[in-house]
């Protein structure tokens, strides 16, 4: 669990980080949202004491952070960044091993940990062997992950993780992610400007505009109970996609009328029922129904 | 004794002085690229850190580079004494720059995505410099090397000016005894050093960074090796320091001549004639080869050693000149041989002096000499056409210079142009003969041993007397070159051994003989 309490970062006379309070809880994986700018990475980097807050201050499981030295601090916090950071002279294999090289673990826990991790981000093992400037966009940031991911720290930290990857690859690295059982046992903070995205993964979302926390809530709460205007808007653009994705199949099954077909996982969401459900003419029906129930349950949130 | 020795022949002849010289060079090259190396990558790390000593330490070792390389050898003589200690630590600030900026560079370039995620791994300072930092900026920091080791191979022929020896000994000893192939046997050996160093770093370079640090152990040991081997053992077989310079180490009335005559084997240090007295007077050499008229053998109260068995005859010093030259400038000789018989050894000892020891320009000295001889008088500032007057690059041929420039300026309608500090006999006898300058003051010794070269019998037989051998050179001269020697100067000017006179007195050596008695007395 992670507490920011009245945290505050300027740079000159501009007020980056604006006096904020958020807490981030296990198994979670909360999202803070918002344009360039608007001090949502900064808050992130504070975490790991990247960036020193000059107000505030952040507990990690009720500990204060500012007494822990930064090198240990972050070696109990996983980071994964925009662009991978993977080190352009270490192969797939050695950048994931630098953490556990750190903490001295012996090769062979390392080996079959790296192992057990290609396995569920869906990488080949005959990757290892290969350098970063070889490997695909989306393949890097699976890598970046692996190496955020391999000591199994209670925290971790996502800087804009899928920023860089193009629609497809980003969609299935975002199944895989939700997917990792890594994740039930720490806190999550992700950073994104990327609405849709925020829906996808995030359990709550912190949005955040010029250095201060507009809303923090679940995803259905920013889209039928926003706090102001602004919150409303950020959402406008996307917001029927946003609806439904922000809705599980769970939420709508006392309305459904049909029994679902097999490839419709219970976990999934609306959203993703949905395409499921039409790229076939055999399931028009339960699709017709889907968007039937949904209607039920989405008068009830806006009642 | 012919001349028409081939390259390949020379080369034969002098192998091991050869082989000697490129371990001298390779040792001087390797250990203060060692120790550059050494400084230099620290001294670049910690600018990359604290960016705000970027500048001045850059700009330091910038300017330092600048520093022409023989001024600083010369700025190297009173702390650290001749030999190779200056030497090295010469070619290590100049080795400096490349290496400290492109450190610098490397590591400030490594992308800050990269330096941040390593951070945020849990990295350390230290472990981020080591494991990320350094690995990265690796091509360039040995580009850097790369650089400074071309550098120092160039700047390490100039080692043979203090001593330390090195390709730098046959490539000056060449330009001042007239031997081409002496002069290319040390300038292809420095050329192809240069460029073997040059593809074997860019080897490196290329092959990344697992076989570096195997070569970079290997450079260690054959830098240490080639060192301890070459550059410090030699020293220490004489009782006394003895350092001839490279013209001296090849002439009859030299080097050769002691070894024939008084079969002296010496061993000595060649180094640059600039700074030997400096030396001597320190108590860095002990016996050194020199001038009779040199200002400095007073001043620094040396004593010349008796030549007992004459293999040093004395020779008159005047200006020569294209007889074709004097039919060009009519009054040109008359004005020249105003100084003749004007000049005899001790006048030219005081004025030697005056420039040495007292610090006047050649300019004032030679003024002051004229008009105290009643023969100043003011420019006419005439302009029927230029005179170009050389001179070799030692205190005297200044002062002769600058006194032609007056002489000729006062009595005809000519402008005269002076081009001083030719580097030694072959470089002003080149200009001479391809129309670069008209004149300059040489010595008939020099022309009879250095320029013609005859046989031993000839040499004998003329140098005798100095007026046999003006004789001799002028006729031969006029035949060979189509050049003229004009009335001697006056005095004569003799090589000469020289100690310092305190030490000389303690061993009781006061010719040549007694010096080879001391000396062989081990």
């Amino acid at each position: 669990m992670i507490t920011l309490s009245g945290v505050s970062k300027n740079y000159g006379t501009q007020k980056a980080v604006n006096n904020i309070s958020l807490q981030a809880n296990d198994k979670e994986i909360l999202v803070l949202l918002g344009t360039s700018g608007c001090g949502k990475t900064t808050t992130l980097k504070m975490i790991n004491r990247l960036i020193e807050p000059d107000a505030g201050t952040i507990l990690i499981d009720g500990k204060d952070i500012k007494n822990s030295k930064p090198e240990a601090l972050r070696k109990t916090i996983g980071f994964v960044m925009q662009h991978g950071g993977l080190f352009p002279h270490y192969t797939v294999a050695q950048n994931i091993a630098v953490l556990p090289g750190l903490l001295k673990w012996d090769a062979q826990k390392t080996q079959s940990r790296t192992a057990e991790l290609l396995e569920k981000l869906n990488l080949p093992q005959s990757i290892l062997i290969r350098y970063p400037h070889e490997l695909s966009g989306g393949q890097q940031q699976r890598v970046g992950i692996a190496r955020a991911l391999v000591a199994n720290t209670p925290v971790l930290l996502m800087d804009e993780p899928f920023g860089a990857l193009d629609t497809i690859t980003k969609a299935a690295i975002h199944n895989e992610f939700k997917s990792l059982d890594e994740l039930t046992n720490k806190t999550t903070v992700l950073v994104t400007h990327d609405v849709q995205e925020a829906f996808e993964l995030g359990h709550r979302i912190c949005l955040m505009d010029k250095g201060q926390i507009v809303q923090t809530g679940t995803p259905a709460e920013m889209l039928y109970h926003p706090v102001n205007d602004f919150v409303k808007d950020f959402f406008a653009s996307s917001r029927l996609v946003l609806e439904y994705r922000s809705a599980n199949l769970q939420n709508i099954l006392p309305f459904l009328k049909e029994v679902l077909p097999p490839e419709v996982a219970k976990s999934a969401n609306v959203w993703q029922t949905l395409q499921i459900l039409s790229s076939e003419k055999q399931y028009s029906v339960h699709y017709d129904a889907v968007i039937q129930a949904f209607g039920h349950y989405r008068k009830l949130q806006t009642a | 004794m012919t001349q028409e020795q081939t390259f390949w022949q020379f080369v034969a002849s002098q192998q091991d002085k050869l082989f000697a010289q490129v371990g001298q060079h390779l040792g001087l090259t390797f250990l203060s690229l060692l120790l550059a190396i050494a400084v230099g990558i620290p001294l670049g790390i910690l600018i990359a850190r604290r960016r705000g000593l970027a500048t001045p330490v850059l700009g330091v070792a910038g300017v330092l580079q600048t520093v022409p390389s023989i001024a600083l050898l010369g700025f190297m003589i009173p702390a650290f004494g001749i030999g190779a200690t200056p030497a090295i630590i010469a070619l290590l600030i100049y080795a400096l720059l490349p290496i400290i900026r492109n450190t610098y560079t490397g590591i400030t370039g490594v992308s800050t995505t990269v330096t941040e995620a390593a951070t945020a791994l849990g990295m350390s300072k230290s472990q981020r410099l080591f494991k990320v930092e350094l690995p990265l900026a690796m091509p360039v920091i040995i580009a850097g090397i790369r650089t400074a080791a071309v550098i120092n191979v160039g700047v390490a022929t100039l080692a043979s000016f203090v001593a330390a020896g090195g390709l730098g000994e046959f490539i000056f000893g060449g330009i001042s005894l007239n031997n081409t192939n002496m002069i290319l046997a040390g300038a292809i050996p420095a050329a192809l050093l240069a460029v073997l160093l040059d593809m074997a770093i860019g080897y490196v370079q290329k092959s990344g960074l697992r076989s570096f640090r195997k070569l970079l152990y290997a450079i260690i040991v054959i830098a240490v090796a080639l060192a301890a081997y070459f550059l410090w053992p030699s020293g220490t077989e004489n009782k006394l320091k003895i350092g001839f310079t490279p013209e001296f180490m090849g002439r009859q009335d030299g080097d050769l001549g002691l070894r024939q005559v008084y079969g002296m084997r010496l061993n000595p240090v060649v180094v640059s004639d600039a700074i030997m007295y400096k030396a001597a007077q320190e108590g860095k050499l002990d016996v050194i080869s020199g001038y009779s008229t040199d200002g400095r053998i007073k001043a620094f109260n040396l004593v010349v050693l008796q030549d007992d068995k004459n293999i040093f005859p004395p020779y008159y010093a005047a200006p020569i000149i294209k007889t074709e030259t004097l039919t060009r400038f009519p009054g040109l000789e008359q004005a020249l041989n105003l100084l003749a018989g004007r000049i005899n050894d001790s006048i030219m000892t005081s004025l030697n002096y005056k420039t040495e020891l007292l610090h006047q320009t050649p300019e004032r000295v030679a003024k002051d000499f004229l008009v105290g001889a009643g023969l100043y008088k003011e420019s006419k500032n005439g302009n029927k056409g230029t005179v170009r007057i050389g001179s070799k690059i030692f205190g005297e041929q200044y002062i002769l210079a600058e006194m032609y420039r007056m002489l000729i300026e006062g009595n005809t309608d000519y402008k005269v142009e002076t081009k001083t500090g030719l580097g030694g006999t072959k470089i002003c006898f080149d200009a001479l003969m391809n129309n670069g300058i008209d004149l300059y003051p040489e010595y008939t010794g020099t022309g009879l041993l250095v320029l013609l070269t005859p046989s031993q019998k000839v040499v004998n037989e003329v140098s005798k007397d100095s007026k046999k051998t003006y004789d001799y050179v002028n006729a031969r001269f006029g035949k060979q070159y189509g050049l003229q020697w004009l009335k001697p100067i006056g005095f004569n000017n003799a090589y000469a051994l020289m100690m310092r006179r305190e030490q000389a007195e303690k061993l009781h050596v006061v010719t040549i003989s007694d010096l080879k008695k001391y000396l062989g007395n081990e």
